[in-house]
């Protein structure tokens, strides 16, 4: 069934990179502004495009190009078209997918953004897009001892790398604080505060790269799960039991040399300024029976705050991290199962959750996020918004005969915008609730 | 257990005794919770976690055996402890607990029930617990009554005592040690009074579980001989005795020798002696019975004199055997542990890494309040009830507590194995009261509802106070004169079950006490009991529940939690090598190796004294040589547990005598000495220049005083003598949140000596050669 679905894609992507290129000389972009937000570790970045369609031929869709160096930590391409005048702006979201170019220059990475309506000759559209780059910012010096803080290399391109022609274009790069060492000028380019200002830049030919590094300190934690499991375990008897197992790092600069309590306990401002001790985690509201440990027993240093939209928990690893050091930790929880369980119209029932870290501001290198059916459901299908290696296992818990199917979903790359609904459908007989009881007896 | 002896007037006799039945076990079941559920405040508490020491390293074993199968585990050689020598686990381990656990883990997933292990390795000893408690209401059962037997089993299923070593998460031998222990000792009653070949063989595979579990297996192969003897001795042998002793003592010593940490042990060490020579003796008696049997008197007597003379060769000549074998090896063929109970004195003297441990301490006075409590006011009554009549069974138990209470007086850890004594001598006397009370109560309640009259009952009441003791001992007397002719009369015993409920008829109608007296004196029983219970509870829920890795304090705003051992385990776990050396006092080695997973030098297994000395010396050293010592041994890291931020009192500055009086047994240049001032220890201004210079208290005062600018010890309450200083051979490359674990890289050699290493490289061509030419300077 997958590879008969991948055959399709490979098609749908062959047929449609060939009308795509057809129409890419029939592009150009009138107008470009770019803002790369490099407040936190996730690096964040905003086009606003206006694409005119200067062919003969209606344009159904448009390319993004990303250099090389980019396309392998790009975790998310989002796209909004825009309509109608000022104040009364509709943003209506776009069809992105990755797609491959058999002449892309330097190893070029591509996604394609399918208009809502093909483009007309002459005329335009507005688009904004947002795409965002993990493990983008490189620590320089690589070592640094406690009193320092961390300074980080950005690589990028003064001009918007971009198959088409761009008549006018600007980048706004913003930086945490004020303390920039050194970027590379560009004419016109100039720093104001945290801001840096590449261009206007007038009528650059495509695929137009200027190579720039901007070096300035990032003390924000650079929370890194390097792998996190997520199982969720759906109880028909009335609650779901989710486990979270974290491998947690400091991706930054990497602590050199003596750890001095004294020091981070006396001198907080400047001691230690790029390591974090504090981490928050958003959880579903009307969660109960939270907890946090790791393999050697309780953590005690957390504090739980529920609400009515959301509940939040703040909790401290057992030491803080410095850059390099890591640490594993375990946070389960349950919430009430009706919250999250529902019955489709076609009598499947249906899980819907959150999927991705519910840790604010970080990274996740590998999420395996697994769904532990109840024992006797059948026919598993999950549903999502973007696409991730499934597969399917046997699980045995308490009292299992025949063992229960969990849904396995694995995606590398995970960065908070991810945490979006994700639905399992399955088929159950309500009979199997009673297999628990009857093997008590 | 009151309710049992208050039978319903009307209801025929086999009704009652099924009502009493079913009563019986509803309560042992109860006790049974009972023991379990007081164990648990530790979880509740605090939390599911392993506790101390011990266990820990208990719980590595678990977690190696359930991954790797039981052949892995007798092969296993652990190479993460004891650097560079490594430890032959599967030999040097009592592998009773860990099998046990094991077993229950594998049962429990292979029914899909997927605990972990450390989930049932927290609960195996309320488990346990519970089984102790039953068994030791089957022995005293044997002894005295099913009565005897509730009220025994409801005590020890509380005695603080037990408690202290069984909580959930003590995960030590003596958890199902103590179970093993006392239903041996039933199954030896057992045997005893039956004659059953069957409970004998039960008899040795207890025994041989026991030996499996703890090493306080001597003290059964030692008691049991030794209540042979004395029924020999006061001419109570018979072929039940024989039975009961002979195939406990062959088999038995079979299945010992099969246990890999004793081996050749089981016949080659003095400890075992005990039952050989009784063995012999058991013979001989046996052997001089059926002569009798057999003989007229006359020709009997001949064969006694012969059968005398030869004897007493055969015994001198194999006496002076076992005293050469004795004698011929150093600690007289008596282990260390072994010879400080013969000799309270002998291991302060000759072994200070016995003496150092607190629980290998003679106990205090108020030790035995906090653990058996009034358990000790009522074991002399359970002892004098024990004699009115003395049977074997419970001569064994008179023995049993009398030598407990020699070897408690001894160890505070031996405590562990006077509690069950002083439960069953309690309950035995608890019983017997409630008997003789509930008893006169019911005859003159129905004596009054016959329409007696009244002055004779206030006759009764007037003299009762001295009349009391009086009749009870004229009463004692002639029990004991009836069990005599009974005996005399009958060959066979009768079954020790029904002694009781005979001897509480006759009491009943011999011994009556006035209703006020026996109604008072059954509430201040009620009232003892209530106390013990409280007291229980209270040493349940406060004393014995702390886990002692995670520390807890109350105090104006809220509770505050020192969990540092935890937290700098998982940072070495987490950010060092998996290969690097961790180097500590030998009591942190067992948490490390088990929740820091990295290699340690010396751990709580204590079994090589000169590696131990060799930490000891490095940390008494000054830095330079310590960190010569610690280098030659590859490690990378020093741990030291420092409490003067916080006033935690068993941190590693007070332990530090201790390494000094280790290091310099082996190490003659360390004087302990050096470390005192006119025979004081001390760290402020006035501690000696040895101590202030020493590696110990340069880790653990290290930038100490820019907390707060005084270098103010909270447990020593005295400010630092020395201050200021600087640590050229170590960093310091973490310290827990609350000061409480600091630990130290060592330096790599060349970050030292610039003018050493600068003519060295002047002399060779290349830095990195010279290096490895000369790996450690310092040598």
């Amino acid at each position: 069934m997958a590879a008969r679905i991948g055959i399709f894609f490979v098609f749908v992507a062959v047929l449609l990179s060939i009308s795509a290129f057809s129409s890419a000389q029939d592009l150009q972009i009138v107008n470009a502004e770019r803002r790369i937000d490099l407040s936190s570790h996730i690096v964040k970045a905003f086009l606003t495009l206006k694409v005119e369609n200067i062919g003969k031929d209606p344009a159904a869709e448009m390319l993004l190009a990303f250099p090389p160096t980019q396309i392998k930590n790009l975790a998310m391409v989002q796209a909004l078209a825009i309509t109608g005048k000022k104040k009364k702006k509709i943003y209506l979201p776009l069809d992105v997918k990755p797609t491959e170019q058999p002449d892309a220059p330097n190893d070029t990475g591509y996604y394609r953004v399918k208009f809502i309506s093909p483009l007309g000759p002459g005329e335009t559209v507005s688009l904004e897009v947002l795409y965002i780059l993990t493990h983008s910012l490189e620590p320089f010096p690589v070592e640094i001892t406690q009193s320092e803080s961390q300074l980080v290399y950005y690589h990028d391109s003064a001009v918007i790398l971009s198959p088409y022609h761009i008549k006018q274009q600007t980048t706004f790069v913003k930086t945490p604080t004020t303390r920039v060492e050194s970027f590379t000028s560009i004419e016109p380019a100039n720093r104001a505060g945290k801001e840096i200002k590449y261009g206007p830049y007038e009528n650059r030919a495509s695929y137009s790269y200027t190579p720039v590094i901007i070096h300035f300190e990032n003390n924000s934690p650079f929370a890194v799960v390097e792998e996190l499991v997520r199982e969720i375990e759906i109880s028909h008897w009335g609650s779901l039991q989710i486990t979270e197992n974290y491998r947690l790092t400091h991706g930054g600069a990497r602590h050199k040399g003596v750890f001095s309590r004294v020091d981070y306990q006396s001198k907080r401002s400047v001691s230690g300024a790029s390591s974090f001790n504090a981490l928050l985690a958003v959880l579903p509201p009307r969660v109960n029976s939270v907890y946090y440990r790791d393999n050697i027993g309780n953590i005690s240093t957390s504090h739980l705050r529920t609400g009515f939209r959301k509940s939040e928990l703040e909790f401290e690893p057992r030491y803080p991290l410095f850059g390099g050091w890591s640490a594993t930790f375990v946070i389960g929880y349950r919430v009430p199962l009706e919250d999250y369980l529902f019955e489709a119209s076609d009598g499947r029932r249906y899980l819907n959750f959150t999927f991705g870290c519910p840790l604010v501001e970080t990274i996740v290198n590998k999420l395996t996020l697994k769904v532990v059916l109840p024992e006797g459901s059948k026919d598993p299908s999950a549903v999502l918004p973007f696409t991730v290696n499934q597969e399917l296992e046997v699980k045995y818990s308490y009292l299992d005969i025949v063992g229960r199917t969990v849904v396995v979903l694995q995606k590398d790359n995970v960065v908070p915008t991810h945490n979006v609904p994700f639905q399992v459908y399955y088929t159950f007989k309500p009979i199997y609730m009673l297999a628990e009881p009857f093997m008590l007896r | 257990m009151a309710a049992l002896e208050s039978p319903l007037p009307g209801t025929p006799t086999a009704m009652r005794n099924a009502f009493g039945n079913v009563l019986s076990v509803l309560i042992l079941v109860l006790i049974g919770v009972l023991a379990f559920s007081i164990r648990l405040f530790s979880v509740i508490k605090y939390e599911s976690v392993i506790h101390e020491f011990d266990p820990y390293f208990n719980y590595r074993v678990t977690q190696f055996l359930s991954k790797n199968g039981i052949y892995e585990f007798w092969n296993w050689f652990d190479d993460r402890t004891w650097y560079p020598l490594g430890r032959v686990i599967g030999g040097t381990v009592y592998p009773g607990l860990t099998l046990t656990a094991g077993t229950i883990w594998w049962g429990l997933n292979s029914l899909n029930i997927p605990l972990s292990v450390e989930t049932v390795c927290v609960f195996t000893a309320p488990v346990f617990s519970a089984f102790a408690s039953w068994a030791t209401y089957l022995l005293t059962k044997e002894v005295k009554g099913s009565g005897a037997g509730l009220a025994a089993a409801a005590l020890l299923a509380m005695v603080p005592s037990y408690i202290s070593r069984s909580v959930a998460g003590s995960y030590d031998n003596e958890a199902v040690a103590i179970f093993a222990l006392i239903f041996t000792f039933y199954l030896y009653i057992k045997t005893l009074n039956t004659g059953s070949l069957f409970y004998a063989t039960l008899n040795a595979l207890a025994y041989f579980y026991m030996v499996c579990s703890w090493g306080g297996y001597t003290f059964i192969i030692n008691l049991i001989p030794m209540h042979v003897l004395l029924c020999i001795v006061t001419g109570r042998y018979s072929p039940r005795l024989y039975i009961a002793y002979a195939p406990l003592v062959v088999l038995g010593t079979l299945l010992a020798a099969l246990v890999p940490v004793v081996g050749f042990n089981a016949v080659l060490t003095s400890e075992h002696f005990a039952s050989f020579l009784v063995f012999i003796i058991i013979h001989v008696v046996a052997l001089v019975y059926y002569i009798k049997g057999i003989l007229s008197p006359k020709m009997f007597k001949v064969a006694v004199t012969l059968v005398v003379s030869i004897g007493m060769v055969v015994c001198f000549i194999v006496v002076a055997i076992l005293v050469a074998l004795v004698a011929s090896s150093p600690t007289g063929g008596w282990s260390g542990r072994s010879l400080s109970l013969l000799d309270p004195t002998y291991a302060s003297k000759y072994i200070p890494i016995i003496a150092s441990v607190s629980e290998h301490q003679p106990p205090t006075w108020p030790s035995y309040f906090m653990d058996i409590n009034v358990l000790a006011f009522l074991v002399p009554a359970g002892i004098i009830a024990c004699f009115s009549p003395l049977s074997d069974a419970s001569s064994f138990v008179v023995l049993y507590i009398v030598m407990s209470v020699y070897f408690s007086g001894v160890m505070v850890r031996l405590m562990l194995v006077l509690a069950p004594a002083a439960c069953i001598m309690s309950g035995i006397a608890l019983s017997q009261a409630f008997d003789v009370f509930t008893g006169s109560i019911k005859y003159q309640l129905g004596a009054t509802s016959n329409s007696t009259d009244d002055a004779e009952d206030n006759t009764s009441t007037n003299n009762a106070p001295k009349d009391d003791a009086a009749a009870s001992k004229t009463d004692k007397g002639e029990e004991i004169v009836k069990e005599r002719s009974s005996k005399k009369g009958k060959k066979k015993e009768r079954e020790p079950a029904d002694k009781p409920s005979v001897k509480a008829k006759i009491k009943k109608k011999a011994l009556v006490l006035p209703l006020e007296a026996s109604i008072v004196a059954l509430l201040l029983l009620i009232m003892l009991g209530a106390f013990y219970v409280i007291h229980c509870v209270w040493a349940a829920a406060e004393a014995y529940s702390a886990p002692s890795i995670v520390l807890t304090s109350q105090s104006r705003d809220g509770l505050h939690v020192f969990d540092d051992f935890r937290e700098s385990y998982a940072w070495l776990s987490h950010n060092t090598d998996v290969d690097d050396k961790v180097a500590s006092w030998w009591d942190y080695g067992y948490q490390t190796t088990a929740m820091a997973n990295r290699t340690v030098i010396v751990d709580n297994n204590t079994w090589n004294n000169t590696h131990i000395a060799t930490v000891g010396t490095a940390m008494s050293s000054p830095e330079k040589a310590a960190w010569e010592i610690f280098n030659s041994l590859d490690v990378k890291y020093v741990l030291v547990v420092f409490g003067g931020l916080i006033g935690y009192p068993s941190d590693d500055i007070n332990k530090f005598l201790w390494m000094v009086r280790i290091g310099g047994g082996v190490f003659p240049h360390i004087k302990e000495a050096d470390y005192l001032r006119d025979g004081q220890y001390r760290i402020d201004s006035e501690a000696t220049p040895t101590m202030l210079n020493s590696l110990m208290y340069k880790l653990s005062y290290y930038r100490f005083v820019e907390t707060d600018g005084k270098g103010y010890d909270r447990v020593r309450r005295t400010e630092i003598g020395k201050k200021h200083f600087k640590l050229t051979h170590f960093e310091e490359v973490f310290t827990s949140h609350h000061w409480m674990v600091r630990l130290y890289k060592l330096k790599p050699p060349r970050n030292r000596i610039r003018g050493k290493a600068k003519k060295l490289k002047s002399k060779t061509s290349s830095g990195l050669s010279s290096k490895s030419a000369k790996k450690n300077p310092w040598v």
